[in-house]
């Protein structure tokens, strides 16, 4: 299972690098999109990869990370979704804006060789 | 009263979200309600901030007093600290906050829907990530300061300004997936976010991990950095500020010192003296970073010829400053870099909001060579509404400009008498106290860069001052209003009372820089009862 999550981070990361350094305000914001899953399943993977232990004490029961899931990387990506997917939009927001007031959708405003 | 003191830690947060969230329920056709509002929560926010500074340093020793909140203990709750520097950095951005907020009553709230929410909701983000004891609420903090002020450059849609802040946003979020994939790395080897805890588990990581615990150090780091505008990462603050309407850009000019602030308090606590193995790690890139900063600033101080720009330079000169003396490690030269910190805070705020008066007689971007303006793309230039009723001319307004444009020459430049000069003699006083040694390398660059630096300064400072105030080429005198021109005044004034008061100020800056490299009271004072992992690596 490590692998396939590093190679799943791997490709999201490096596909989203790749589209934030291009030209266009679509390819930037999905890009940076990619990124923030990419960010996302990397700080749930610092809890550690197991399956089907729960995050939540019983009643009695004493904490072990041997038989748990670390709860804090779980909170910690709801936090970051949830703030992501509020840039996220607010980045929509200033790409329609700039698109509307410069008439183009290259990131500077302007075609390069114009 | 001693529990509503208590409380009194959290205000600075909660002041300013209430305010921003009654203006947003009040709805954009109260502007009045909205103005008096905005007025009463920065002006309290400026009384509780110095109230909390006279609390921390009242307390001698233990200047650390911790919120609790929902008095869970230390490891599980969002803990709020308050100490020298954070109370330090609260006055500075309440002062600041008061002065834009009244030089943007006489228009610039008009300019869209949501200025003055997004404003308090600023001076909110700021004042928590000034506050939290913890990695993680310093990123949600972040987060809500950054997107206040997305809002804030954003205002007025002018092609320029929208343009500048594509790159401002996608910049910043950028870092912000850093700054998690960095936070996750740390918590993935310590088990911790809370800064304190961290302090205490950093020097007993085990030998392989500590090579991860460092990289991940080192990418927070690399935010702090591009917050702080260092020099490979800090091209975005020029544009950006300079195109920000000018009580935003006044805000703005403290956000770059929150990187600074950050570099501060975790490169101390976590990598001090007492930091085992890691003691000191990245120190020399802040020196590196700092001298190259410095170097590119004042490059760039001369080489523009657009006053806004001009700010940004000397954003990124006294960035590189703060860098470079912090990077030295020494005590007595960090309290000189605060008492720096400080100046040239209140000094750029000025300096954005004399900038917005200046230009407003004059025909914008004149001092521009048309070659210029086209490389840098200001081609199409509209002025934002000027027409619409300037204000009254104030008798004697240009000489007052001019004085006041003066000053900021002065401080920015750090030339005597004002407390630029002051400053920089404090960081560079204790470095050449060395005894029979011979002074090492980097203290003559310190003295180098400072000097240069300041050098260049004043030179471009003195010809876009005889550009604007002796070569203008048409006698108007600038419109402007009395609500416009008193906040610089203060500014400068604040600066001024920095000079004269600079005995205790200089006392209260050193004893923050103590405390700042004595990180074990500000551990102990967060979590009272010693708390060792049981073993290195347990997270796992």
């Amino acid at each position: 299972m490590e692998a396939v999550v590093s190679l799943a981070i791997g490709m999201l990361a490096g596909s989203g690098v790749w589209l934030i350094l291009r030209p266009r305000t679509f390819q930037v914001i999905i890009g940076l999109s990619l990124l923030s899953h990419a960010v996302n399943i990397f700080i749930f993977s610092t809890g550690g990869l197991r399956i089907g232990v729960p995050p939540i004490l019983e009643p009695g029961g004493v904490g072990d990370l041997a038989r748990h899931a670390d709860p804090l990387p779980q909170a910690l990506v709801l936090t970051a979704i949830v703030i992501s997917f509020a840039t996220t939009a607010l980045f929509l927001v200033v790409l329609l804006a700039a698109r509307g007031l410069t008439g183009t959708d290259h990131v500077d405003g302007r075609e390069r060789d114009q | 009263m001693t529990a509503w003191l208590d409380h009194l830690t959290i205000a600075p947060i909660l002041v300013p979200l209430l305010a921003g969230t009654l203006m947003i329920l009040a709805g954009g056709q109260r502007r009045s309600f909205r103005v008096g509002l905005g007025l009463l929560s920065t002006f309290a926010l400026v009384v509780i901030s110095v109230m909390l500074l006279q609390m921390a340093d009242a307390a001698d020793g233990a200047a650390t007093r911790v919120y609790r909140l929902g008095d869970w203990p230390s490891i599980f709750a969002i803990v709020l600290v308050l100490d020298r520097l954070s109370a330090l950095m609260l006055v500075l951005t309440a002062i600041l906050g008061a002065a834009a907020l009244v030089f943007s009553i006489a228009r610039w709230d008009r300019a869209g829907a949501n200025f003055l929410p997004l404003f308090q909701f600023q001076l909110m983000g700021l004042n928590g990530a000034f506050l939290t004891g913890d990695l993680f609420n310093l990123f949600v903090f972040f987060e809500v300061m950054l997107t206040a002020s997305f809002g804030l450059a954003l205002h007025g849609p002018e092609a320029a300004r929208v343009r500048a802040s594509l790159h401002y946003v996608a910049v910043n979020l950028t870092s912000s997936l850093l700054f998690l994939i960095g936070v996750s790395m740390i918590y993935g080897v310590t088990g911790t976010l809370n800064m304190a805890d961290l302090a205490e588990r950093i020097p007993v990581v085990a030998a392989e991990d500590r090579a991860l615990v460092e990289v991940g150090a080192a990418i927070v780091g690399v935010v702090f950095l591009i917050k702080a505008a260092m020099w490979p990462v800090g091209f975005w603050l020029p544009t950006t500020y300079g195109a920000a309407s000018a009580p935003a850009a006044g805000i703005l000019s403290i956000l770059s010192k929150v990187g600074i602030y950050a570099v501060l308090r975790l490169w101390l606590l976590l990598f001090g003296d007492s930091a085992g193995d890691s003691a000191g790690f990245g120190g020399d890139w802040l020196i590196y970073g700092g001298l190259v900063t410095i170097a590119f600033g004042s490059i760039a101080v001369l080489a523009t010829q657009n006053m806004g720009r001009l700010a940004g330079a000397c954003i990124f000169v006294s960035s590189g400053t703060l860098l470079l003396a912090i990077g030295t490690g020494h005590v007595s030269v960090t309290g000189g870099a605060l008492y720096y910190l400080a100046t040239s805070v209140l000094a750029i705020a000025a300096f954005y909001l004399l900038i917005e008066l200046v230009e407003r007689g004059r025909d914008v971007g004149a001092d521009v060579l048309a070659v210029t303006r086209e490389a840098y793309g200001e081609g199409e230039e509209e002025d934002f509404d000027e027409e619409e009723e300037p204000g009254i001319a104030i008798p004697a307004s240009k000489a007052i400009l001019g004085l006041g444009f003066m000053g900021c020459a002065l401080l920015l430049a750090g030339l005597p008498p004002l407390s630029g000069f002051l400053a920089k003699l404090a960081i560079l006083a204790p470095l050449f106290e060395t005894g029979n040694e011979p002074l090492p390398d980097t203290t003559w660059a310190v003295l180098i860069a400072l000097i240069a630096s300041g050098l260049a300064t004043i030179v471009a400072m003195t010809r876009a001052g005889i550009d604007a105030f002796w070569a203008a080429s048409t006698e108007s005198v600038p419109m402007m209003r009395l609500t416009e021109i008193t906040p610089v005044i203060v500014l400068l004034l604040l600066c001024g009372a920095l000079t004269v008061q600079a005995g205790p100020v200089m006392r209260y800056m050193q004893s923050t820089a103590e405390s700042l490299y004595q990180p074990a009271g500000y551990v102990r004072a967060v979590l009272p009862v010693p708390h060792l992992p049981e073993t290195e690596g347990d997270a796992r």
